[in-house]
């Protein structure tokens, strides 16, 4: 009975450790091991060393998508980031019907990205949505064919993710914006400080850690966005628009090709610790501290 | 009382089904939409009318990679459907996995070898001995026209590239989008294919396309097939890239784009949509030699238990069976891969679909089609493809491309 007592929680939490151990290290283990051989339709398990890897970084296409997933992580959370925060300072100078239009602002989050994609996909299209539109009403030389100009096919994403995306930032935001002690404020606006400076010297300093959090959100969004490319663009025109998860989707799906699938899956996830390991490490050094 | 006599016959009736093992299949495909489930059903119907037990296995999606991934899943487990739809080299890659059925002794005793052509017959070999079953032949390089857009401008149906172009140049000029074509991969790739056969010749596509000879993929030739498919580029409506080809099929059926180039399954849109083979829409090979072929078939997996294995042997009879060619691919819009089947019920395009074939074999210039997997695996096909939209979706000269497809391909290797 005491055994069972002190030993509760290890045996409450061990299917889960167990299941954790296997599902997620395990096939993490086995990802690696198959992106070491030259397994093509099915795994194979004789290592043949990095050979995938040197295909990948050879391959064009992989380049392309590797290139986009930077610039479009780096677009996506910036400008996210910085709407979100304008959105969220704007709604906090005590308007009218401020819930209402925080529920249209936040509504986008809850639609799904392929319902997204598809949505922007036609407002894109410039024989169907925006460029249409703006020429009927009489400017025949309007154009806007981001979607169908493979220079510029990855900012539609990025344009279609902020969409989505912004709305939820500025809810992170205002919540911040609303924990700040008022007393503070209220004795800075005693002493005559303008607002602008109330906001960049005393709330958003004091906000860090929701910068954090929000940034931890949109970078993970940003790495594993599939549906989104599949909806909006197919990863088009060309390869245009691939990102590291298409690319690898394609490989081992409908390329048969496991072993580089497996080693862009690699990559990917060691992008996602690179972001990731430094934030545990700040969060348990903290801890210890 | 009745319901205990019910419930007792019904008991009996299932104790007498296991007893009788007839012949089983499972069947695995991805014919899941109107036209082709019905097509599948003639099979099933078949089957069924000679005893067996048909499983069906439909899974939808991805064109086909849905379907791979549950094989994948089936395959590893060691369970392995009866028959699985593939096609081409997919069908060695399983073989040499070990994991496909004999099925010499029905072959041989059918006379497979004397009733399909040579080229289309070795797909269906594994190292000498039969492993599937061909279904249907498609022949992928095909121009479709509208018939009234084409008389109104007094344009016949080209038979090279620079009338091709010259008519296409005459309709800009008129205001109608010269070429309907939706910007995705595959679509890319089926034009290229066509535009290829015309500018190699048989013997380059085969070069270049089956034997992936490095001279041939980084000859003038293949420049010159570039140099057209930049000049294909200008024919086509800015709004071409991500549509179906089935929209773009009807912009050819209404009016507003002259010209397609797909292979005959956009002929069971036109015929959908009521339209008459030679009448309201023309159908032609593409300028220049040649067959390219995208042929279904099922390959046969090694399965387990006398019934299993008797209701493989059936189905393989059924497949190939006279009857089954006819009804399949008139539903389909293809051609019979065997090559006794009487053509009375067929349309003026299969006819001329299927004289080209036997024509073709004769002379060698029966070929696979790369864009749609019957001519290299999927690494490789896939990496060609990736250069070919790579070039038809930017401003990447002629000279470039080629280069980047001898690395694409010695990098897929």
């Amino acid at each position: 009975m005491q055994f069972l007592e002190r030993n509760l929680p290890k045996i409450m939490l061990a299917p889960s450790f167990l299941a954790v151990l296997i599902f997620v290290y395990g096939f993490i283990a086995w990802t690696g091991w198959v992106s070491l051989t030259r397994s093509r339709l099915l795994p194979r398990y004789d290592i043949e060393g990095f050979i995938q890897y040197e295909r990948l970084f050879d391959s064009p296409r992989w380049d392309t998508a590797f290139g986009n997933l930077f610039l479009f992580g780096a677009l996506f959370i910036g400008i996210s980031m910085i709407l979100g925060l304008v959105l969220a300072i704007f709604l906090d100078q005590n308007i009218r019907a401020e819930g209402a239009i925080r529920t249209i602002y936040l509504y986008p989050m809850a639609l799904s990205m392929i319902v997204t994609g598809t949505a922007w996909k036609w407002i894109l299209n410039p024989g169907l949505g925006l460029e249409a539109m703006v020429r009927r009403w009489g400017f025949e030389d309007f154009r806007f064919d981001w979607l169908v100009n493979s220079d510029m096919a990855i900012y539609t994403i990025v344009l279609a993710a902020i969409w989505q995306s912004s709305g939820f930032v500025m809810a992170l935001f205002l919540a911040g914006l609303r924990s700040v002690d008022g007393e503070i404020i209220k004795a800075a606006q005693i002493d005559g400080i303008p607002t602008w400076r109330i906001y960049s010297a005393i709330i958003i300093p004091s906000m860090a850690p929701i910068f954090l959090s929000a940034f931890i959100v949109l970078a993970h969004l940003a790495i594993k966005s599939f549906d989104l490319v599949i909806a909006l663009t197919g990863g088009g025109p060309g390869f245009a628009t691939d990102l590291p998860a298409t690319y690898m989707f394609s490989m081992a799906f409908s390329r048969g090709d496991i072993g580089q699938a497996a080693s862009s899956a690699m990559v990917m996830m060691g992008v996602v610790f690179a972001i990731v390991v430094p934030y545990l490490y700040s969060e348990l050094r903290a801890k210890n501290d | 009382m009745t319901k205990s006599v019910l419930a007792v016959s019904a008991l009996a009736l299932c104790v007498a089904g296991a007893a009788h093992a007839g012949p089983e299949a499972e069947v695995l495909h991805w014919w899941t939409s109107g036209g082709e489930a019905k097509s599948v059903a003639v099979l099933q119907e078949e089957f069924a009318a000679n005893g067996g037990t048909w499983t069906d296995m439909p899974v939808a999606g991805g064109g086909g990679d849905a379907a791979m991934q549950a094989l994948r899943a089936r395959v590893l487990s060691g369970n392995a459907p009866t028959a699985v739809q593939l096609k081409g080299p997919a069908i060695q890659e399983w073989y040499e996995e070990g994991v496909l059925a004999d099925i010499t002794a029905v072959a041989e005793a059918e006379g497979w070898a004397d009733v399909l052509p040579a080229s289309i017959a070795g797909h269906m070999q594994c190292d000498g001995t039969w492993c599937a079953a061909p279904v249907n032949v498609h022949r992928v390089d095909w121009i479709w026209a509208n018939a009234d857009v084409l008389e109104a401008n007094g344009i016949a149906m080209p038979t090279t590239w620079e009338e091709f172009n010259a008519a296409a140049a005459q309709l800009q000029e008129a205001g109608i989008i010269p070429l309907a074509h939706g910007g995705q991969a595959w679509q890319d790739a089926t034009v290229f294919e066509a535009v290829a056969l015309g500018i190699l010749g048989a013997d380059g596509f085969r070069k270049a396309f089956v034997e992936l000879d490095e001279e041939t993929l980084t000859s003038p030739e293949m420049v010159a097939v570039f140099d057209q498919m930049r000049t294909m580029r200008g024919f086509v409506d800015p709004n071409f890239p991500g549509r179906d080809w089935n929209l773009a099929t009807a912009m050819v059926m209404n009016g507003e784009a002259a010209f397609q180039i797909m292979g005959d399954w956009a002929k069971g849109e036109f015929l959908a949509a009521g339209k008459t083979p030679g009448e309201d829409f023309l159908c032609a090979s593409t300028p220049g030699e040649g067959f390219l072929y995208n042929v279904d078939s099922f390959a046969m997996f090694a399965v387990d238990g006398e019934d299993k294995q008797e209701g493989q042997a059936l189905l393989a009879e059924l497949i190939v069976g006279e009857n089954f060619q006819e009804v399949f691919n008139l539903n389909k819009g293809s051609i019979p891969a065997r090559t006794d089947v009487a053509l009375d019920a067929f349309d003026s395009c299969a006819l001329l679909s299927a004289a080209d074939m036997s024509a073709s074999s004769e002379s060698g210039s029966l070929l696979p089609s790369y864009a749609h997997g019957m001519a290299l695996r999927g690494a490789q096909s896939g990496a060609i493809t990736d250069v070919v939209t790579q070039h038809f979706n930017s401003d990447m000269s002629s000279e470039e491309a080629v280069q980047q497809l001898a690395a694409a391909v010695a990098n897929s290797l």
